[in-house]
């Protein structure tokens, strides 16, 4: 009995301090929303800082989804922008398309499921043959695939009229529409006209959304069974992990995310084109990850708000701005990384009246 | 009926026949060790009952079902479990979700019920928690649950290892060299460990040893490899005082 007593309170300590980590990240994102909009409503912000709120939004959203892959799945994947280019796209279609008159926040809701179904389809899709893959090739792979989406989209011609949906690789006159048709993706001009849906709030709440999502997977039967893969994935076989399938799910997850990210994107921008989603967007969010700690979901958010945010504030320093981007960067690295920065960290948390008490090793 | 019955199984790599013509049938609730030299083939006839590799010929039954290349999941699901020679644990995550993890199989909820916690996550997973807790109190793991896997001391990472293959819940266990870089204390308390998981779960448990102690101590029968083939196989103390097996492996 009084063994049961024990296991029951170490049980209830370790999911304690999982929901207490939870709980802080959810909190951290709800009060700089809080501060970032009360500062809005007040005017003390400059309009360059506002416009950077919905990227920002967007690139933390990148950040979490690519970490499902990268940190909690274990593996690397460089074609993260090609997933935000696919909900990009076909929620700015479906936008254009459908939907005029109804209310701007149930658009954006329907965009955001289109965007983020796509990019999942084309997760599964592109995980199928590439989760065969181990380390170095399945990350080149993913990068193969992130600039093949992006050179595909490129070359894409769509419309829709009272027939349906026209879709033409070669020109618009290929399309054959109708009189009443209508030409909404005009090949590498991307699309333009999408109407400004996206705000401020919307992108808090889809992160929320993003973070209700990839934490309670890590916590659960799923979660664990994909971390397994991560950690062993000989041993995962040997316990009866279906480690393909679980790996899949993790990729596919990520996408449906990173296409909610890409909606977001396209939903604040008048005209859309495939530049933006190049490798050296999918570079820029994998360096959120690994300079946040790979697996960590609150630093892959700090580290993303930071280096949006950042190059920005620093444009007024013209030339060294590049070169302060590149020491804050090493610097990050260091005390996110460094033996040396980490312990120091552990022993101030120590310390501060409110900071956890000794860690024992267990999970942040 | 036997729980494990292996008959005529071989496989060559290139043209080394790492086991040629192996049988053994291994009876409910038998410990049976597997000894031999060092690359003899007894990981290799591990690989060979778990789907890591294909046999070129033999049959494999597991409590009558015919499991022969089957994969390593299917291997599992139908009641192998086994423990590496070199650990091979889930080293970033808690020492209870290495355990948790084992149940895959036996308990479940789906993906979404996962996502939105719904009454029948809590469920499972107290369930989990409760008897994952059991298994790691049998072996003296209970109060290390939140420890993360990979700082146990290293006793303790072999034992979590057995543990978690205990977890999936299988009829027949694989032990790849329990004993390996344990001092004499710790090798002691290891043999009451498994002696105690074969009369706890009712287990069938097959061996591979280079600990003579141990094997003498608690095997009831023992097959000797030797070049991939078997060299001698029967009770423990006739095959350890055979003179082939003394020459080819245990030395005068």
């Amino acid at each position: 009995m009084n063994q049961n007593n024990q296991s029951a309170e170490i049980i209830k300590k370790i999911q304690s301090s999982t929901r207490r980590g939870n709980l802080i990240t959810y909190g951290i994102v709800l009060a700089a929303y809080i501060v970032m909009q009360s500062l809005v409503s007040t005017g003390h912000i400059s309009s360059l800082l506002k416009g950077l709120l919905v990227p920002v939004c967007v690139y933390v959203i990148a950040a979490v989804s690519l970490n499902l892959v990268v940190g909690i799945s274990g593996e690397l994947s460089l074609g993260h922008a090609g997933f935000m280019c696919v909900g990009a796209y076909a929620s700015s279609f479906f936008t254009n398309a459908y939907g005029d008159g109804l209310p701007n926040w149930f658009r954006l809701i329907l965009a955001i499921i289109v965007g983020a179904a796509a990019a999942g389809l084309f997760g599964i899709l592109i995980g199928v043959p590439v989760l065969r893959l181990k380390g170095d090739y399945l990350a080149i792979v993913t990068l193969a695939f992130g600039e093949i989406i992006k050179n595909l989209i490129n070359v894409l011609y769509a419309g829709v009229d009272s027939n349906g949906i026209h879709i033409s690789t070669k020109s618009a006159m290929d399309l054959n529409m109708g009189p009443d048709g209508k030409q909404i993706i005009k090949g590498a001009l991307g699309i333009s006209g999408t109407p400004r849906l996206s705000t401020f709030t919307a992108g808090v709440v889809l992160i929320i959304i993003t973070l209700f999502i990839v934490q309670n997977l890590m916590n659960s039967r799923a979660g664990r069974a994909i971390m397994s893969t991560r950690d062993n994935r000989i041993a995962a076989e040997s316990i009866g992990i279906p480690v393909t399938k679980y790996k899949l799910l993790a990729f596919a997850v990520s996408a449906a995310l990173a296409g909610a990210a890409g909606v977001l994107y396209s939903h604040n921008l008048a005209s859309l084109s495939t530049a933006k989603f190049d490798y050296n967007t999918s570079i820029l969010v994998l360096v959120f990850v690994v300079l946040g700690g790979i697996g960590n979901i609150r630093g892959s958010i700090i580290a993303a708000v930071i280096l949006t945010v950042l190059p920005e504030m620093l444009r007024g320093l013209s030339a060294y701005r590049m070169l302060i981007y590149a020491v804050i960067l090493i610097a990050m690295m260091l005390f996110n990384w460094a033996p040396a920065a980490i312990s120091w960290r552990e022993r101030m948390m120590e310390r501060l009246p409110f900071g956890r008490k000794k860690r024992t090793g267990e999970e942040d | 009926m036997a729980m494990l019955e292996v008959s005529r199984l071989s496989i060559s790599f290139g043209g080394l026949h790492a086991v040629d013509d192996f049988n053994v049938t291994i009876e409910k609730g038998q410990l049976y060790g597997l000894i031999g030299p060092n690359g003899a083939g007894k990981t290799t006839v591990f690989n060979l009952l778990t789907g890591v590799y294909k046999p070129n010929e033999g049959i494999v039954r597991l409590d009558g079902v015919d499991i022969t290349g089957k994969n390593t999941v299917e291997v599992n699901r139908l009641g192998i479990a086994r423990t590496f020679q070199n650990i091979r644990l889930f080293k970033d995550m808690p020492v209870l979700d290495n355990v948790k993890v084992g149940f895959h199989n036996q308990k479940s909820y789906s993906v979404l019920t996962g996502i939105l916690k719904l009454p029948k996550y809590h469920r499972t997973e107290n369930e989990m928690n409760q008897k994952a807790m059991e298994i790691l109190d049998v072996f003296g793991l209970a109060s290390e649950a939140a420890v993360k896997a990979g700082n146990l001391p290293y006793g303790k990472q072999r034992k979590l290892e057995i543990a978690r293959a205990l977890a999936t819940d299988p009829k027949l266990l694989l032990l790849d060299e329990p004993a390996a870089g344990m001092n004499p204390n710790e090798t002691a308390e290891l043999m009451d460990t498994i002696r105690f998981v074969r009369d706890h779960f009712d287990m069938t448990i097959l061996l591979i040893e280079h600990d003579m102690k141990l094997v003498a101590g608690i095997c009831e029968k023992l097959t000797v490899l030797n070049f991939g083939r078997v060299l001698c196989q029967g009770e423990t103390s006739e095959v350890l005082s055979d003179p082939a097996v003394i020459t080819a492996y245990l030395g005068e």
